[in-house]
């Protein structure tokens, strides 16, 4: 996949979001660090997972890829083209092949408007006559999505949960994307129901050949969905790797702590090693000096308060697989210590 | 256990609980029945509509008389609870019975330090005086894991993150320690390490105080972590229960198994499609007849003369394990084997 150009190419990205205050004249007094720098790029047809807690930039991520936000610093390419600060005419062609899926099913769809007007809006926008006219496309959509075509004229309050996000799927598609963003796409659904809009992602996935960004906070469905994964931690990418990898060899500490976290509806007579991180997440106004998460790491020294881990292939990382660590975890690391209960440290 | 000759600390039998509305009687929750013993965990699982919160609610008496309507029994340590008068209620409440819900923002008051609601609570129970009071809390606040908890109790809600606040929670649902701790999806909220450490500090309090929790939630995962027994409701009635092994090992009911196959894992295959259950959660204004889950059961053809869609299956418990399903021991086992056959692999 390597040797053609990516579909996808983000080098450097960095999104401050400034804070004013004072008076009589409000000033710029600090900055939220949302995105801090991020390198990653996407090829075509293929899905990124970016997974993380929250607060760490995922979602601000999907919205500069998409251009819904003015990066600060770094480079968006689109097949090629630079589209870091393109114009709002510059990005008319682009945006129609960059789709957009939200988390919130009942918020993302406007009430007023039927099924119908929904999902032929991005038609109507881009002004594109499908043959045999957009009705009939719409009826095509909303069988690739499973829904009945009957229901074009259905407003969204006469559905689901689980059908409202196939409604968001099917206006995703209705320009033929090359790339769709989806942004905690099925974390608002009830388990049952989270399955079946997964499974017609990834089939979409399959048969259209659509690359995808998979924002989400749940790792078992990032693994199940992406080909490559990346955790962000504050605003950063501390690891990054195929899912095999990554789920297989997490060389970060953080990774390996979000993993061991993870409860598992499994009840083993030997429990998995278990790692309990301290604290909660530094706020991204002012973050730690050197590496982000050597605050709640039980590795750290005085190397990672000076000193900002390069996300690189570390040693015994296999190519691709690149972690922002200056003491990766290996196989053979000895479980960190239960730190639990330990309220002081985590002042 | 020698629970045989022991009553039950909570008993719930034949609980209904239904709501009239303008479109009809809602009858969020029908005919359900649990105990739990001293310092036992009852994991509930169900999905959004499934009831689970409404039983909690109507437990502690937290339903709206005017429009609910509440049917069977709700014993706490021998007292019934169903129809008792609101005075007796609220001297249980927040005492012997205490509940954690899962926003903790919306749940606490923005107006007031939080070492002044757990105070509060405390203050009323046993008329300690403030001092005593914001000793209490500083206390509890210790307990649970907050830093610097004599400087943090006089912070408002707004000042904690949201790990912390679930842990003021907590403090304020223990400052009495209550003997029956509902949590109604206290970590859904969180992200998974601060899951991970609330659900240890409720596994670690759960063992000094030998407090008895139901905890709700639509997570199997965080059940295997944390219950002991499980019950599996849907549309609003039990459809399994049993000990956490016997339901995540050998689970009996098809809606379980189409929970289970529905979650993907971290060790699982990757590029074979999840098996989600078919459909969504019934309307329970009219509620689908016989067993409730049969027009999403992909085993209901495989009963004999459609009992599945005119005949409710009864719910047999023995010995704490049982089903409300009309497949045979047999069917189950060979459905239950294909199926966990073709997830292998």
């Amino acid at each position: 996949m390597s040797n053609t150009s990516p579909l996808l190419d983000v080098s450097g990205l960095t999104k401050h979001f400034p804070i004013k205050g004072g008076f009589p004249i409000r000033r710029t007094v600090g900055a939220v660090q949302a995105v801090d720098g991020l390198d990653f790029q996407v090829a075509e047809g293929e899905s990124l997972g970016l997974v993380g807690e929250s607060g760490c930039g995922k979602s601000t991520t999907g919205r500069l890829i998409t251009r819904l936000l003015e990066p600060t610093a770094g480079k968006i390419s689109y097949r090629g083209q630079d589209i870091t600060h393109a114009s709002r005419k510059q990005l008319a062609p682009i945006r129609s092949e960059i789709q957009m899926i939200f988390q919130d099913p009942y918020a993302s769809l406007n009430p007023r408007h039927t099924v119908g007007k929904i999902i032929s809006g991005p038609m109507e926008i881009n002004d594109i006559n499908p043959e045999g006219g957009r009705e009939k496309r719409v009826r095509e959509l909303l069988e690739i999505v499973g829904l009945n075509p009957e229901h074009y004229n259905r407003f969204p309050h006469e559905f689901s949960g689980g059908q409202r996000q196939r409604i968001g799927v099917a206006r995703a598609l209705a320009l033929e994307p090359k790339l769709i963003v989806a942004d905690e796409p099925v974390s608002a659904l009830d388990v049952s129901i989270q399955a079946q809009v997964v499974n017609l992602l990834q089939q979409v996935q399959k048969d259209l050949g659509i690359a995808f960004v998979f924002i989400a906070h749940d790792l078992a469905i990032v693994r199940h969905f992406s080909q490559r994964v990346a955790v962000m931690y504050l605003g950063k990418i501390v690891e990054i790797a195929d899912r095999e990898d990554l789920y297989g060899n997490p060389r970060h500490p953080y990774t390996r702590a979000l993993l061991s976290a993870v409860p598992e509806a499994t009840v083993d007579e030997t429990p998995r090693e278990r790692i309990r991180l301290v604290g909660d997440v530094p706020s991204p106004i002012s973050p730690p000096s050197g590496c982000r998460f050597r605050t709640r790491c039980w590795k750290a020294t005085e190397k990672c308060a000076s000193e900002a881990p390069p996300l690189v292939q570390v040693e015994g990382n296999k190519p691709g697989h690149l972690t922002a660590c200056h003491y990766p975890e290996t196989q053979e690391t000895v479980p960190a210590p239960r730190l639990s209960k330990d309220p002081e440290a985590a002042a | 256990m020698t629970s045989t000759d022991q009553q039950p600390f909570l008993s719930v039998k034949d609980l209904k609980v239904h709501f009239s509305t303008e479109d009809g009687i809602v009858k969020a929750v029908d005919g359900l029945s649990f105990d739990l013993a001293r310092g036992r965990t009852l994991g509930i699982v169900g999905e959004s509509g499934s009831g689970k919160s409404v039983t909690n609610l109507t437990i502690l008496g937290l339903h709206n008389p005017d429009s609910t309507k509440v049917e069977g029994s709700i014993e706490l340590d021998g007292e019934e609870l169903n129809g008792a008068p609101e005075k007796t209620l609220e001297k249980l409440r927040g005492n012997k019975m205490a509940m954690i819900f899962q926003d903790a923002l919306a749940s606490l008051s923005p107006y007031h330090t939080i070492g002044k609601q757990i105070g509060e609570t405390y203050r009323k129970h046993t008329g300690a005086s403030k001092q005593e009071a914001r000793a209490r809390a500083i206390e509890m606040l210790r307990r649970v894991g907050i830093p610097q908890p004599d400087v943090r109790v006089d912070d408002y809600p707004h000042q904690f993150s949201g790990g912390m606040r679930q842990r003021a929670m907590i403090a304020m649902a223990l400052v009495c320690d209550p003997q029956l701790l509902i949590a109604d999806e206290p970590t859904t909220a969180l992200d998974v390490t601060v899951q991970a450490q609330i659900m240890d500090l409720l596994k670690d309090l759960q063992q000094e105080f030998g407090t008895s929790i139901i905890f709700i939630t639509h997570d199997l995962g965080v059940i295997a972590d944390i219950a002991d027994d499980v019950l599996v409701m849907y549309g609003g009635r039990c459809v399994e229960r049993g000990s956490k092994e016997e339901v995540l090992r050998a689970p009996q009911h098809p809606y379980t198994w189409g929970l289970l196959g529905s979650m993907p894992s971290l060790d699982g295959p990757v590029d074979v499609p999840l098996n989600p259950i078919p459909g969504s959660p019934p309307s329970l204004l009219n509620p689908p007849s016989g067993c409730r889950f049969h027009p999403r059961c992909a085993f209901a053809e495989k009963v004999d003369g459609n009992r599945c869609a005119t005949e409710s299956p009864v719910l047999e418990i023995t010995d704490g394990r049982g089903n409300a399903c009309h497949l045979t021991d047999e069917q189950r086992r060979e459905f239950f084997s294909d199926l966990a056959g073709s997830q292998a692999h």
